[in-house]
Formats: C-alpha cells, sequence, structure tokens
C-alpha cells in the first residue's frame, strides 16, 4: 500500500467537495475491493475520503411501490431486513448471498454497484428490478447504468446516494457460487411485473445483460417449459479456470429454468 | 489424574491462550530497533539475469541496505543444502542443482529470489524494492510434469539433460513383469495427480538477529524440525551450530511445507549481519502462493493384474514426480519414502513402482501431508475399484478377498513395508456396517428420485508412520514440585502440548496445570527430530514417557529412603509400602530431592530426567473411508452426504485430537479431490492461482458430520502403542471421494473423473459419455 491522505465526510456536499479539491481522490464505502487493491499496489489513490460517517447514506426505506436503500448499507443489514424481506425477499436472499459473514458486514451497496465487478451479485438485482441508481447529480436507470467490464455511467466525482428497487409481483435469485472466490459464475434475477418479465444475468459475461429471448418467452407464457430450450451463446461471456464460457452459458439456461420453477412451484 | 488421564478428551490447553489472541506467531514478535525485509522475486518462470541494478533503491527512504546474490556470496555464506542420494537410471549420481539464496545468474520459477531490501519500515522496504532493477532475458519455459523430460522440452539446467533430477525403483522388477504377462487380466490406468499448496493459516515468517559482541546468530522463524533447521542452517552459514539458535514461536499450519530451511532465513540473517540490526521478513498471502513450496504433481501409469478369481497378482507403477526448479534434503522424498503405500492392505506378491525426477519451471517442492501417501493411496485404491467395476465384483469384496489376514502377520509386502499388525478385515466390516452398506441402493433410488445421482465410494489405506527415528524429551522437577516439560518435537497445530501433559499427568500425577511446555528452542531442547510424517505421539510421546519412567525410578528409590522401608509400590502419583501406613506424593518426593539428607547416598539430588528415544521400526495407521456422494446432473455440481471413517491408529491418546487430525485431513483431502490446483499457464509459465480468488479451498460448509470410530489393533513399535494419526485421514480421503464420484456416474458410462474435479469437469464426463464418449 502506498502512502495516501484520508478524509472523514460528514455529509454528501462535503465528500463530494473533497473529491474535486484533492489530487486523485477516491471514496472509500466497505474498502472490501478499494482496500485489497491498494495493498496489491494496482492503485494509488493520493486521498481516501470515507463516506462511514456520513448518515444521510444509511438505512433502508419503502417509499410507494420501490425498496430505498441508501449507499452505505451493507450487504448483511440489507440481508436482515425485514422491509425488504417483504417487499423483495429475493433481493434479501441475494444480499445474505455475498461472500461471507466478514464481507457482508463491511460491503455496501453503493461501493458494489459503483464498482460494477462482473462478478458481483447486485448487478443481477439493479438490471433485473430495474432499479434507479440515485446520485447526488441525478438519477440513473438500470439500463443505463453498467456498461461493461468494471464501467459504470458514473461520471468522476460522482458519489452513489441510493437504489431504488422496483417492487415486482413475484421475483427469485439464483446464483452458483465461484468455487474459490464465492463470487457468481452465474446469477441470475427473473422477476415479473406488469409491464413485463426481466431477465438479468450477473457473473456470466463481462458485464450484467438481460436475456431477451428469455423475457419474450416468460412474457407469453412464465413456465419453466417456455424458456427451457433458450440458450445463450458463450461467444461473449467469460471463462476462468473453473467454468468455462460454454459451461457458463449451460448453466445460465438451467438456472434460469430453475429460477421460474421456484416461482412456479 | 483421572480427567487427563491417557485416553481422555481432553481439550486442547493451547486454545484459549491462540483463540484470544495470546499466541505468539513470528508476526506478533518485535526485537529493539529491528528493521524489515522485502524480497524482490523474478516474474519470469525462466529468465537469464542481465544486470541487477540497485542505486535507486539504496537511496529510497528509510533503505538501510539492498542485497542482491553478490553480496550473499561475498560474505561466506553458503548455498543452501540440497536433496541427495538417489541415483539416476545409468546408476551415476542424482542432479544436484545449486540452491543459492538469491540467485545471480538465472531465474528458475516465478518468485525465486533476486535481491532482498532492508529498510526502517515494512512499507519502505516494499517500496524501495519497486526501484530495484533487474534486467532479465527471458528464456521458454516448462512447467508440466507430463512433458518435461520429453526431447526440445526447454532446459532447466543446461547441464541436466531432459530435466531428469533422477530415478527411484522398489519393488521386484522381473518378477512384476512376469505376473503381469501371465495375468488373465491387466487393468491400465493413467493419473494426474494435481499440485497443490500448503496455504497455511500462519504464512512463513523470520526475523534474523546477528549479535555482533556475541559473534552467535538467532533466529525466530516457522519450522517443524528446531534442530534438524538449525543443522541446515548452520551448514549453509557454514558455522558450528553452537554459534546458531533457532526459536519456533506457536506456528500457524506447516503440513511439511515449512520443514526445510527456506531462502528468507538465510536473507534476514544476512540483512542482520549486513545492517547491524535484527530484520523481520513475514511473507504476505500474495507471496506464499508464489513463493511457498508446493506438493504433490504427479502423473502415474498403474497396471494391476488379477487372476480368474480376482486375487491380484502383479502391481506396475511408472510416475513423473515433478521435483520442482531445485531441490532440498526431503523435497525429493514424495517420490521415495512413501511409495511402499502403493502395496495397500492386499497380498500381492509382486509389485515394482519407477519413479523419474524432472525438474521444471516451478516452485521447489516439499512433503505436504501425506509426502506421498496419500498418491499412492489414491492410485492403488482407485485401481482396485477399477478393476472392480471390470470384473463385475462388488469393490468391498475385491478389497475383502485380497486382504491381509491378522493370521498373516507380520507381513512383508512386495515394496518396502513391513506390517507389525494390522485387522482389516474387522474394520472393513464396521465401516461397511456403519454406513450401511447393504442399504445403499435404496438410498441411490430415492436420490434418483429427486434428480440426484447418488454415489457411494470407499477406500482402505495403509501407510507409514514414524519412520525410524529419534526423539527427545525432558522433564524437570523445580523445588516446588511443579514441572518444566521440553519435548524435541514441535507443534504446527497439533497440539503436542495438550498430549504431552496427559502423559505426564498420567505417569507422574502432577496436574496439568502444574507442567510448563517447553518446545522449538534449541537454546533449550537437547534432541530430537522435529514433527513430521505422523510421528509425534509414537516418538515424541515414547520420549516423554521414557523421561517419567526415569522419574519414576529415581523418586521410588527417594521415596524408600525417606520412608525407611525396602520395597515401595507406586500408583497414581503416590508411593506405599506395605511396610509402613506413610505414603508419598511424587510432589512431596520432588520437593524433598534438593535436600541431601532425603536422597540415599549413591544418587544425585534432584528430581530430573532426560530421555533420547528411539526406534528402528514404523508403525502402520490404516482404516477405512466410505463417504456417499450427491451429483446434479445437469449442473455437475458434488455434494459430500455422508462421511464415515473407521480406523486403527493404535492407542488413542486423546480421541478428540485424533478425531481433529481425521477431519482436518479429510478437508485437506477432500480440497485435492474436489477443488484445489495450483496452475501454471502452459505457455507462459504464470502462476493462474495465485490467490484465494482464483485458488479454491474447502469450506467447512460443504462438509457432512463425518462420523468417526476407532478400532486400535496396539502396535508394540514403541512405548505407548499408539500409530501415527495425522496424515491418515488425507490418505484415506482422496481416493474414497473419487471413487464415490466415479460411483455415481458409472451407469452413465463414466469411467473416471480428473483431479480436482470440479462441477464443470463433472458435466463435462457427463456430456461426453452421454455422447457415448467415455473419458
Ligand atoms: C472475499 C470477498 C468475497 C466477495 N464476494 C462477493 C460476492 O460473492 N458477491 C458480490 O457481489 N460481491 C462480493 N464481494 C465484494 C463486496 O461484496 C463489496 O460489495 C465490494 O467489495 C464493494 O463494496 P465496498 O463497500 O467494500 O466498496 P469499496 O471497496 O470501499 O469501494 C469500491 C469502489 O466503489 C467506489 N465507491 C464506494 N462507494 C461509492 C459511492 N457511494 N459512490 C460512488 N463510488 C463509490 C470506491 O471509490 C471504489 O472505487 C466480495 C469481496 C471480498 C473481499
Amino acid at each position: 500500500m502506498h502512502n495516501f491522505n484520508y478524509h472523514r465526510a460528514s455529509d454528501v456536499a462535503g465528500a463530494a467537495a473533497l473529491l474535486k479539491d484533492v489530487d486523485d481522490g477516491k471514496l472509500l464505502a466497505g474498502g472490501m475491493t478499494l482496500l485489497p487493491t491498494l495493498k496489491n499496489r494496482l492503485a494509488a489513490p493520493s486521498d481516501l475520503i470515507d463516506l462511514a460517517g456520513v448518515s444521510d447514506l444509511k438505512g433502508i426505506s419503502i417509499e410507494g411501490d420501490e425498496v430505498v436503500i441508501r449507499a452505505m448499507t451493507p450487504h448483511a443489514v440489507v440481508a436482515a431486513s425485514h422491509e425488504v424481506a417483504t417487499a423483495i425477499p429475493a433481493l434479501a436472499a441475494l444480499a445474505g448471498g455475498i461472500g461471507d459473514p466478514a464481507v457482508r458486514h463491511r460491503g455496501t451497496i453503493g461501493g458494489s454497484v459503483a464498482n460494477a465487478d462482473p462478478a458481483a451479485d447486485y448487478p443481477a438485482a439493479i438490471v433485473g428490478l430495474n432499479a434507479t441508481v440515485v446520485t447526488n447529480q441525478r438519477s440513473i436507470a438500470a439500463d443505463d447504468f453498467f456498461l461493461g467490464l468494471f464501467e459504470t455511467a458514473l461520471r468522476p466525482g460522482e458519489i452513489i446516494t441510493s437504489v431504488r428497487f422496483k417492487n415486482p409481483s413475484r421475483a427469485h435469485y439464483l446464483k452458483f457460487r465461484h468455487p474459490a472466490s464465492g463470487y457468481a459464475v452465474v446469477g441470475i434475477m427473473v422477476a415479473q411485473y406488469a409491464s413485463g418479465v426481466r431477465v438479468a444475468v450477473t457473473g456470466a459475461g463481462p458485464s450484467v445483460f438481460r436475456v431477451s429471448a428469455m423475457e419474450a418467452a416468460l412474457d407469453k407464457s412464465f413456465t419453466p417449459k417456455s424458456i427451457a430450450d433458450i440458450a445463450v451463446s458463450a461467444d461473449q461471456l467469460m471463462g476462468d479456470i473453473h467454468c468455462s464460457a460454454e459451461y457458463r452459458a449451460h448453466i445460465v439456461k438451467v438456472y434460469a429454468r430453475r429460477a421460474v420453477e421456484a416461482l412456479t412451484a | 489424574m483421572g480427567e487427563f488421564a491417557i485416553g481422555q478428551p481432553v481439550s486442547r490447553f493451547e486454545d484459549p491462550r491462540l483463540l484470544r489472541g495470546g499466541g505468539r506467531y513470528v508476526d506478533d514478535m518485535s526485537l529493539p530497533h529491528m528493521a524489515f525485509g522485502h524480497v524482490v522475486r523474478s516474474p519470469h518462470p525462466h529468465a537469464r539475469i542481465l544486470k541487477i541494478d540497485t542505486r535507486r533503491a539504496r537511496q529510497a527512504p528509510g533503505v538501510i541496505a539492498v542485497l542482491t546474490g553478490e553480496d550473499w556470496l561475498t560474505s561466506g555464506f553458503g548455498d543452501l543444502p540440497t536433496a541427495t542420494g538417489k541415483k539416476k537410471r545409468d546408476g551415476s549420481p542424482m542432479y544436484r542443482p545449486k540452491f543459492p539464496a538469491m540467485t545471480v545468474d538465472k531465474a528458475r520459477y516465478v518468485g525465486d529470489p533476486v535481491a532482498f531490501v532492508v529498510a526502517n519500515t515494512a512499507l519502505e522496504a516494499q517500496d524501495a524494492a519497486e526501484l530495484v532493477e533487474v534486467d532479465y532475458d527471458p528464456l521458454p519455459a516448462i512447467t508440466d510434469t507430463a512433458h518435461a523430460h520429453e526431447d526440445g522440452a526447454p532446459q532447466v539446467y543446461d547441464d541436466c539433460a531432459n530435466n531428469i533430477c533422477f530415478v527411484y525403483q522398489e519393488g521386484d522388477k522381473d518378477k512384476t513383469d512376469v505376473a503381469i504377462a501371465a495375468a488373465d487380466r491387466v487393468i491400465k490406468r493413467r493419473f494426474v495427480i494435481s499440485r497443490v499448496t500448503a496455504a497455511t493459516m500462519e504464512t512463513r515468517g523470520s526475523i534474523g538477529h546477528y549479535d555482533k559482541a556475541a559473534d552467535r546468530y538467532t533466529c525466530y522463524t516457522t519450522l517443524q524440525r528446531a534442530l534438524n533447521f538449525r543443522e541446515e542452517l548452520a551448514e549453509t552459514l557454514r558455522i558450528p551450530e553452537s554459534k546458531l539458535r533457532i526459536v519456533a514461536g506457536d506456528i500457524g499450519g506447516s503440513f511439511g511445507m515449512k520443514s526445510g530451511v527456506f531462502n528468507e532465513v538465510g536473507l534476514v540473517l544476512l540483512g542482520s549481519k549486513v545492517t547491524g540490526r535484527p530484520v523481520k521478513w513475514v511473507a504476505t498471502r500474495s507471496e506464499s502462493f508464489i513463493a511457498d513450496a508446493h506438493g504433490r504433481d504427479n502423473v502415474t501409469e498403474a497396471e494391476l493384474a488379477l487372476d480368474k478369481n480376482g486375487k491380484f497378482t502383479g502391481l506396475r507403477v511408472r510416475t513423473l514426480y515433478n521435483a520442482g526448479s531445485y531441490t532440498q534434503p526431503g523435497s525429493d522424498s514424495g517420490a521415495s519414502s512413501n511409495v511402499g503405500t502403493l502395496a495397500g492392505v492386499y497380498m500381492t506378491p509382486a509389485v515394482h513402482v519407477d519413479v523419474t525426477g524432472v525438474l521444471t519451471n516451478t516452485n521447489p517442492m516439499r512433503p505436504f501431508r501425506g509426502n506421498g501417501r496419500p498418491e499412492a493411496a489414491f492410485v492403488i485404491e482407485r485401481m482396485v475399484d477399477i478393476a472392480a467395476d471390470e470384473i463385475g465384483m462388488d469393490p468391498a469384496e475385491l478389497r475383502r478377498i485380497n486382504m491381509i489376514p491378522p493370521s498373516a502377520m507380520p507381513f512383508q509386502t512386495g515394496l518396502s513395508f513391513n506390517y507389525d499388525c494390522g485387522e482389516f478385515e474387522k474394520v472393513l466390516d464396521e465401516a461397511l456396517a456403519m454406513i450401511d452398506y447393504k442399504g445403499f441402493e435404496a438410498r441411490r433410488a430415492e436420490a434418483r428420485k429427486r434428480g440426484k445421482l447418488r454415489g457411494i465410494g470407499m477406500s482402505y489405506t495403509i501407510e507409514k508412520a514414524a519412520a525410524p527415528g529419534y526423539e527427545g524429551a525432558e522433564v524437570r522437577f523445580d523445588r516446588t514440585g511443579s514441572i518444566t516439560l521440553i519435548a524435541g518435537s514441535v507443534t504446527q497445530g497439533q497440539g503436542h502440548e495438550t498430549v504431552f501433559k496427559q502423559i505426564v499427568a498420567d505417569r507422574l500425577g502432577i496436574h496439568p496445570d502444574e507442567i510448563h511446555y517447553l518446545q522449538g528452542d534449541t537454546d533449550q531442547v537437547f534432541l530430537g527430530e522435529g514433527t513430521g510424517g505422523s510421528r509425534t505421539s509414537a516418538l515424541g510421546g515414547s520420549a516423554v514417557t521414557s523421561a517419567t519412567e526415569k522419574v519414576v525410578d529415581k523418586a521410588r528409590k527417594i521415596a524408600a529412603h525417606m520412608m525407611q522401608v525396602d520395597d515401595v509400590e507406586y500408583a497414581d502419583g503416590v508411593f506405599t509400602s506395605r511396610k509402613t501406613n506413610r505414603s508419598l506424593s511424587m510432589k512431596e518426593v520432588a520437593k524433598s530431592a534438593t535436600n541431601p539428607r532425603n536422597v540415599p547416598k549413591d544418587l544425585e539430588i534432584g528430581l530430573n530426567a532426560t530421555a533420547a528415544y528411539h526406534t528402528t521400526r514404523q508403525n502402520f495407521p490404516n482404516g477405512c473411508h466410505i463417504v456417499e456422494v450427491e451429483i446434479d446432473e445437469e449442473t455437475g455440481v458434488a455434494t459430500l452426504d455422508k462421511y464415515i471413517v473407521v480406523d486403527d491408529v493404535g492407542v488413542v491418546l486423546n480421541p478428540l485430537l485424533l478425531k481433529g487430525q481425521i477431519v482436518g485431513g479429510i478437508a485437506q483431502g477432500v480440497g485435492q479431490m474436489m477443488m484445489e490446483e495450483i496452475r501454471f499457464d502452459p505457455d507462459s509459465g504464470q502462476i493462474l492461482t495465485g490467490s484465494f480468488m482464483d485458488y479454491a479451498m474447502p469450506h467447512a460448509e460443504i462438509f457432512p458430520h463425518i462420523d468417526i470410530k476407532s478400532m486400535p489393533v496396539p502396535t508394540k513399535t514403541n512405548l505407548l502403542g499408539v500409530k501415527g494419526a495425522g496424515e491418515a485421514g488425507c490418505v484415506g480421503a482422496i481416493p474414497a471421494v473419487a471413487n464415490a464420484l466415479v460411483d455415481a456416474l458409472t451407469h452413465l458410462g463414466v469411467r473416471d473423473v480428473a483431479m480436482p474435479a470440479t462441477p464443470e469437469r463433472i458435466w463435462r464426463v457427463i456430456e461426453d459419455a452421454k455422447r457415448g464418449q467415455t473419458a
């Protein structure tokens, strides 16, 4: 780890101002991704601006047909939240399946979403549950937020303040855990809305993606059978020594069907 | 000492301290004025070093010294000791590459040390290390075991043709060739046993301290064998052992990996000598992946010959063993010391093994829990299952008809092992009853209804423990009648303190709270080889026992003198005599023993004893593992559903610790079989599994309850009747799990699953089988 200056922000505006002032500043949320990156010397920011003291960024609320989770809410809090479990049980389950207990108590939704790790779980929830990512500057629709591998629509200096998830009529998340890291090899969110079904896949590709063929088939008939034969192409997927692209494509197909089975059983 | 007696499930005395952060690992230790070292390592698997420029690094803030291999050479220190004793196929001596603490001419694996930066803080050392400029000329690299000996493969050493380091053979070649040629049936199979890393909780580390005034070196370090470590290091530094003190703290796991002297130990001592300050180095986790010694890694072809009744008539095994980039004493033992395990618990009259050790551009090797035992056990126990499948016999039955009966003991196998005792069939029957073997098909059918493929697999393995050697122990009573107990063996987490205190409490009637346990400091320990190869209960335990016997002998004479009688009995820590109603406890005798009045004239005063125990006969722990797995046919995900073990590890000193050893061993075996693997990119030679994000460790959640039962057949090869238990779990687990996985898939036409059997690999063999291509 290289040396850096440490700041503790007390509100979002203050954090934004600091970010602008310093040379090469980085926001610090749970530190579960950022700190290992610094320790391995893969990044050397001049300043870290810790959001842990910003009380505005913590908590969960239900607003109309939306579940609003503020950026600094740790995964463990989402997993244990009665409000979330009641409104969108699939979201609570997703949060409860991230990493291990230590990671769930430190890692935050804001940090996870900003980081846009291709194997992270939350992106499947953001896109599958048609969420809005709210920042200190604007609101960004889920479909516009994730641009690619570790790439989001966030502008330099932009701070995520909350994520607003739309309540589906039903939704289910299934994850195939990576044997080493525990991240998603494939994470699939199937959610049904009056406006249509959304199928979002994380882990398999360089960034979260929707499977429109499955969505169309499920719109017509919400049964496991209707998507049992719909495959995604392995060409755009990722592979590593544990799971090839071909295997990931296979798991997407099987897990999508199983998610629908779980919802229709 | 009823509750602490031998055989009681005494919970570990060391745990409250270790669990509450009271441990003293290398990184917990600080010496006054201590500086910190950072190793500059080769990023290339194979490269010529053209130039090392340390100027910029030397000028960096906080830097005290930047050392290279040239500095090592001019300091007068020598190379690290290397493996010796084996031969090549033509009878000439094995190839012995030099093992420098820092390489000068060539780097031979990713992680090979090339420079060492010493600074005021660890951070400054790390910063400056980035400024060391090394000019490399990359060379083609070979990491793959199977191809290293082929013509045209990159040469790790220019003068070592085809990278062949040594050839090791055991058994009767001619007899085996004849048996195989004449057999009714020969089963042939190739196995690749993957390379793994120990991933110890405490990474390697050392603090070196050269005391110029006393001209003496002290090294606080992670190790398994304090006195052997001192011997090897003294040889490296070219100093007498009296000028070197080695101190081990608590050691957070080793499994063989820390059993040799490693480069960085030399570097901190050189650093201290040059700077005049103590120097600490502790590996980061990332550094451990690239710089620790690895284990296993072989490619084996086996042929098992059977007669028409299913009796084994011959076994022929040829192995390519990856010897890594450098050798060390013991680093080649995985290729030789335990190939005897291949004979198994069977009567097979003719066995021959031929192992070729090949050098590669990979990390040096060390023993890893079992050191050749698990590899060999895997081969024979897979072969038995494959044979059972091919001849259509139940695998338990095939094992039974080939087992060595107790009446044949002692039994000389077709390889080097000579078994003293064992009741294999009895243990097998108990295991079959425990898992309800007969009821399995019903469980398989029930699983099928849930869409799961259920399989059952067993192994019956036997291995050598406590190879011929020695161990020391010392019992010192002080004047209040409490004890300092000093052992030659060193724990890396096994619980020596607990078991040794139990033995002393049992034999001398002193409460464990009044026993202070010491180990791992060469200034305190007079004799001992350390811990490894499942030897400590048998050898260390016997040494402690022998020391207590000497104490009792002397105390008996003192007690008789004090009670003024000539016949004294001793039981449960108390001396009595039929001639008087006076009695004396061991503690009372000990308290009185420094007063010359209480001691017979012909005896020295005081009550203490040292014991050196040695044996020329190893023992043979054995046991049966049976496991049931379920496989998700669509995804290839396998889960362990049921796991039982019946073992014979001789007399059980502490069932709680025994179970801990077996369970931990099983976890490592399951890890090897199902997920762990060190992988190198075949083209670049770079390690692909350099962190826990890529190197998969087994987590507690994947294990079912493991049911363990002991059926001891005491051995006469040591004072306590114990057999080794440290490696047994790992040895039995790998083949048992493999057999269960294959059994679940046999009906599809699957005949094997490569190690590690990841979900994708299992899915692929299922898919291939369905397409009619057997793996
Ligand atoms: C061992 C391990 C296992 C894991 N397993 C999983 C898993 O299974 N599934 C999974 O989804 N994740 C997993 N994670 C990731 C973890 O859950 C966190 O979500 C992730 O590390 C980022 O969250 P954080 O709060 O720690 O962010 P940090 O590490 O603090 O920050 C990450 C990045 O986001 C930026 N950032 C943080 N907050 C904001 C904000 N409010 N606005 C804008 N930018 C911001 C930071 O500047 C930084 O660039 C794992 C992590 C570890 C270490």
